[in-house]
């Protein structure tokens, strides 16, 4: 800052994996200058107590951020993009039926 | 939608048990008071290590200056988080550490208090802890999503210090009789900031951090809760609570006590109380003497100088 302009640091999110394998979870954040000490404040927010496997510090005005509802949650019928949105069990019976393939609970005889 | 349908929409949301994110549209009154509630908060645990501090060199044992540390440290640790939160909102931390120094915001009520012995420390980690994790348990609910994020990570780190608090406790209690005598007296000299520390009954028809759901629980609630939990664990001790009129009504269902000393709690949390002056002085002069310190990690022209 030899400018002479004020200090100034930046707000760092903190993300954090509590066991190998587990998903990276937001934290918080810390108020750093630059990584390096972004780290160490992450490290003993974090991680002082051995319940952290891994940290990330991800500079904040390097997120991009969607939540906007209608992009997100659009109002319309999305049951076709989830298993559950497909009722097979008559259509299964009936189609046995037709076969003439054992139906459930006859398998035995 | 003008700004009073915004407005209206977004206390609907709240209202309901819809969070709020720091960078979501915020009514003016919604955000000032998140900050101030905040704000206070931080306040506290940054002011509420240093009644602690005057004791790590007197710890007993090394596994308990070891402990009383790490308590210290992470309350520290405490106040950077909540202050980080209340900047989101808006204030700069420099201007709250400033407003702190000059006594123009607040601290919790029993950080005013001096620390007489070793049995002080076991009751103010035991149950000034206990009384704050009541409060701090139901923050984990606020509408406000950032702080009760900060508030799981607070509690468990809390639920540690009440520990390490009972622990000191019930080792004295196992000791001599005088340091029996030691814990009474300093249950004796706690019990009055105790019972004020979550502030007068207040209505909830007009709490606005309540109705807001900044904060999700009254104070009376909230020491009701503390008294159910911690009144029959002091007695199993065999210490005698410092007020006549103490006793669960079981009709009504809710603790009797004398009615704490609001006029107390309002003189102390101003700048009154006997430890008042003293450790805003030793923060002001800590903060003096740490400056070379943030001018180095920042980089400040008067470091290099």
């Amino acid at each position: 800052m030899s400018d002479g302009s004020p200090p100034h640091d930046r707000v760092w999110e903190v993300f954090r994996q509590e066991a190998e394998g587990d998903p990276m979870i937001h934290s918080g954040n810390v108020r750093a200058p630059d990584e390096e000490l972004a780290m160490h404040y992450a490290r003993e927010f974090y991680g002082r107590r051995q319940e952290s496997n891994r940290l990330w510090v991800v500079a904040r005005d390097a997120i991009t951020e969607l939540d906007d509802p209608d992009l997100l949650k659009p109002p319309f019928d999305r049951s076709f993009k989830r298993p559950g949105g497909y009722l097979i069990k008559h259509k299964l019976e009936a189609a046995k039926a037709r076969a003439g393939t054992p139906a459930a609970g006859e398998a035995q005889e | 939608m003008n700004d009073q349908e915004r407005a209206d929409a977004f206390y609907a949301h709240v209202v309901g048990g819809g969070k709020v994110e720091a960078d979501d549209w915020m009514p003016d009154d919604y955000r000032a008071a998140v900050l101030k509630f905040v704000e206070m908060h931080a306040n506290s645990e940054l002011m509420g290590v240093l009644p602690e501090r005057e004791w790590i060199l007197r710890a007993p044992t090394l596994k308990r200056k070891l402990a009383l540390t790490s308590k210290v440290q992470d309350e520290v640790g405490h106040a950077q988080l909540l202050y980080r939160v209340a900047e989101d909102l808006g204030k700069p931390r420099e201007e709250m550490l400033a407003d702190l120094m000059a006594g123009k915001t607040k601290f919790h009520n029993v950080f005013h208090y001096p620390t007489r012995s070793w049995g002080d420390v076991g009751i103010i980690a035991w149950l000034v802890d206990a009384a704050a994790i009541v409060s701090q348990q139901a923050l984990r609910d606020s509408s406000y999503a950032p702080y009760a994020r900060t508030m799981k990570k607070i509690c468990w780190e809390e639920s540690v210090h009440i520990m390490h608090g009972r622990d000191v406790v019930l080792t004295l209690m196992n000791g001599t009789a005088r340091q029996r005598q030691m814990v009474q007296e300093a249950l004796d000299r706690w019990w009055g900031p105790l019972m004020q520390m979550h502030g007068p009954p207040t209505d909830p028809a007009t709490d606005r951090d309540l109705i807001w759901k900044i904060k999700s629980k009254g104070n009376e609630q909230l020491r009701q809760e503390f008294l159910s939990i911690y009144v029959p664990r002091i007695w199993e001790l065999g210490l005698t609570v410092p007020d006549p009129e103490l006793g669960y009504d079981e009709v009504e269902g809710r603790w009797h006590y004398t009615e704490p000393d609001w006029a107390e709690l309002r003189n102390v949390v101003t700048g009154h109380g006997p430890m008042s002056q003293e450790r805003l002085e030793f923060r002001r002069t800590n903060h003096a003497a740490t400056q070379w310190v943030r001018d180095a990690v920042l980089g400040a022209p008067s470091a290099a100088a």
